[in-house]
């Protein structure tokens, strides 16, 4: 079955040829042979969320452990099994899937007037492999030996045959190699989709910051996933086949697999940042009333992150002592500045404008307040001699949690902003907004204790503590934070929940947006468009339904701009 | 096409430069050597759509065109298709070949092959009789 599609324009009538009712079959063989980016998206989507409850699930094992020094809820070497999954299952599976695997596949495409992905069946095959990688991580709980239970970083020697056998650690290997393929192939779809599908018009600068963060994320997927990818078939080979690569028996290097592990690491870490970057890029403006202050400076920030960010990775490696000092801490504070300046973007956007806040709002402001928290903290742990004063304390699980829940604020952001162009549907503002709050203080009550605590020595990855009052009543409030966190996501599936047979009232453009997405119905019919209008700016649904009050041209000298275009530059 | 190539080109280039300076600096190979391939690997396309957007010039969407500019035949894409999900379980089988043993090879590989096969043969009878 093979669509060929014509493009038509807003101008003509609304119905235009080339978007003939779809003829596919229907339930579960729909499910499985669907290459609709809309249907993987949601796909995508719904299943990390579901990584999310699980790995939440872990993280609420590990509190309830945590709430007494000699805590007995699991064994110790359970407790083991538990971190390692709780972080593998929320890096791997929640937050990289649910940001490039779901919104982006949904949203990419129809915000630069896409009919689909470039490769749909790759896309297609990029979530099978994600699905079968996410259940092969979780097979390791019913294997005999247990699953992986070296963290979520599998440091050599640790994680050889000899400290670490059992089927649980080799599942760990498999599922990363097929969610590896699936990032990887979802990258090339993403870039191809960008360089390739653009509506008329659409030029690199006029593109919505997400789809820009988008494609720098796909950028810095196909640059860092291989090297994972191959460092894992490596460990394999150490297991299995007898080679010495990370073995210093073998006169191999275990600090090859950090340098290999953290390559790939620390870019992740912006693979995971920039797409809810993006994310509270669009929403921040839309309920601001204005246009995003800043919009070139936004992507050349994007880019000299994703430049940097490669040369960055060894401030994870600073306690080997092995590393280049200098360097690395120098790097690591040259990144904080596009990062900063991003802050002033957003500030700027909503200085003076007319702020809404919906429940959407709030998340976005919420992830700049956290993930501000995790920035500066950052900064300080790029300093080695702050950094080995800290390293594997609370202090770093601290740190890496005010970045990781300024994520889940986001994707709830994202969520709240997106759902009614997915699914036609308003989720419940007011349960929202409580949401929110029950979110946003629980992250902070969970995450603060953290930094007191690993000043104070106590140790990461540990399932008991010295018995010390201060200690165990910082746990406990920490422990609090924790069981607030997972009220709120339960409110959040009630939320969900109660809207599944609500009436679809949202209509084309709910919050009065700018991109195009807010132009097509909701949701968006089989190939996304009846009509689009003309692109004159990065705002076209705006200028469209506003054209009394056009975006600001950001940039009169702008070439692009010049009337008739057949000299136009690209820029 | 051209601002493609640069972005493309700017990061391969800088990560390259950054790479040799790692190196030269700290005499770590390891991480020199994955600098300078990731440099590479973004200068190698950027010249190659540098090279298209010579030869193409300005497509509608890397100018200030209207939407009839650029109407016409966008692609051809497949409506829906049982191959990604079978090479999808084909991989996984292969996967768990590596934990459980050689069994899931035999169940895997041909599965491999033959959505292989029917997808390559999907994509040659679809499309445009005109070929592109
Ligand atoms: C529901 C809220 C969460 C709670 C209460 C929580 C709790 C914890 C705790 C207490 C640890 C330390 C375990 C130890 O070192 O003994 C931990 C580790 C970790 N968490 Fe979370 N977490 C939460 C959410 C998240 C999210 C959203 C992510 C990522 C997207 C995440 C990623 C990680 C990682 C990577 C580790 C390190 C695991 C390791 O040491 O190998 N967590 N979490
Ligand atoms: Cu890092």
């Amino acid at each position: 079955m093979v669509d060929t599609l014509e493009r038509t324009t807003a101008h003509e009538d609304d119905h235009g040829h080339g978007h003939e009712e779809h003829h596919g079959p229907g339930g579960l063989l729909n499910w499985l042979t669907t290459t609709d980016h809309k249907v993987i998206g949601m796909n995508y989507t719904v299943t990390s969320v579901v990584m999310l409850l699980i790995g939440g699930a872990f993280a609420m094992l590990i509190r309830a452990q945590l709430t007494v020094p000699d805590g007995a809820v699991v064994s110790l070497s359970k407790y083991n099994e538990l971190f390692t999954m709780h972080g593998s299952v929320m890096i791997y599976l929640f937050a990289g899937p649910f940001a490039f695997g779901g919104l982006a596949n949904y949203m990419v495409p129809i915000q630069i007037g896409a009919p689909d992905m470039a490769f749909p069946r790759l896309n297609a095959f990029s979530y099978w492999l994600y699905l079968t990688g996410s259940i092969t991580m979780l097979l390791g709980f019913l294997t005999a030996s247990g699953a992986a239970n070296f963290g979520w970083v599998g440091y050599a020697p640790l994680s050889n045959a000899v400290n670490s056998p059992g089927a649980g650690a080799d599942l760990w290997i498999g599922a990363l190699i097929l969610t590896g393929f699936s990032a990887i192939f979802t990258g090339v779809n993403l870039v191809a989709t960008i360089f390739y599908l653009r509506a008329p018009g659409m030029t690199m600068f006029r593109m919505p910051i997400f789809t820009w963060n988008m494609l720098v994320t796909g950028i810095l997927i196909l640059l860092a996933f291989p090297v994972l990818t191959a460092g894992l078939v490596m460990l394999y080979a150490d297991r299995h086949f007898g080679t010495h690569i990370y073995d210093a028996n073998g006169g191999g290097s275990p600090v090859l697999w950090q340098h290999i592990f953290w390559f790939w690491g620390h870019p992740e870490v912006y693979i995971l940042a920039l797409p809810f970057f993006g994310m509270v890029t669009e929403i921040i403006p839309v309920f601001s009333r204005k246009p995003l202050f800043g919009y070139k400076g936004m992507v050349f920030a994007t880019i000299s992150i994703a430049a940097l960010s490669t040369g960055v990775w060894a401030h994870h490696m600073f306690t080997t002592g092995v590393v280049l000092l200098p360097f690395f801490s120098f790097m690591t504070y040259l990144i904080s500045i596009p990062t900063g300046m991003k802050f002033f973007n957003w500030i700027g956007s909503m200085w003076g404008g007319q702020v809404r806040y919906t429940a959407a709002m709030l998340f976005a402001i919420g992830f700049l307040l956290t993930f501000l928290i995790g920035g500066i903290t950052g900064i300080l742990l790029a300093s080695p001699p702050l950094d080995f004063f800290t390293h594997d304390t609370y202090f770093v699980v601290a740190h890496f949690h005010s970045v990781v829940m300024a994520l889940v604020l986001g994707a709830m952001a994202g969520i709240y902003y997106w759902y009614p162009k997915m699914t036609g549907r308003f989720l419940n503002e007011r349960l929202g907004k409580l949401q929110f709050w029950m979110l946003f203080i629980g992250s902070m009550v969970f995450i603060m204790p953290g930094y007191v605590l690993g000043l104070q020595g106590m140790p990461r990855r540990m399932a008991v503590y010295i018995i010390d009052p201060t200690w165990q009543n910082l746990n406990i409030v920490s422990s609090i934070g924790g069981f607030m966190i997972g009220l709120s996501t339960l409110m959040f599936a009630v939320n969900v929940i109660s809207t599944i047979k609500a009436p679809k009232t949202a209509g084309p453009n709910p919050w009065d947006a700018h991109t195009l997405e807010w132009f097509t119905t909701s949701p968006p019919p089989h190939h996304n468009f009846y009509s689009l209008p003309n692109i004159k700016s990065e705002r076209p649904t705006w200028d469209y339904f506003h054209p009394d009050a056009p975006a600001l041209i950001h940039d009169d000298h702008d070439p692009s701009h010049v009337p008739g275009g057949a000299k136009a530059d690209a820029k | 096409m051209k601002a493609e190539a640069r972005l493309l080109i700017f990061l391969g280039v800088f990560i390259g430069i950054m790479g040799i300076v790692y190196g030269i600096w700290s005499k770590e190979w390891g991480g020199t050597a994955m600098l300078i391939g990731t440099g590479i690997l973004g200068v190698f396309p950027g010249l190659y759509y540098r090279w298209w957007s010579k030869r193409i010039g300005y497509r509608p969407e890397d100018r200030d065109a209207t939407m009839e500019e650029g109407a016409g035949r966008i692609d051809t894409f497949p409506g829906s298709s049982i191959w990604p999900f079978t090479l999808g379980m084909g991989c996984w089988f292969l996967v768990l070949s590596l934990v459980f043993g050689t069994w899931f090879a035999v169940v895997g590989i041909p599965v491999v092959m033959f959505a292989l096969a029917g997808g390559t043969a999907e994509s040659r009878r679809g499309g445009d009789p005109a070929g592109h």
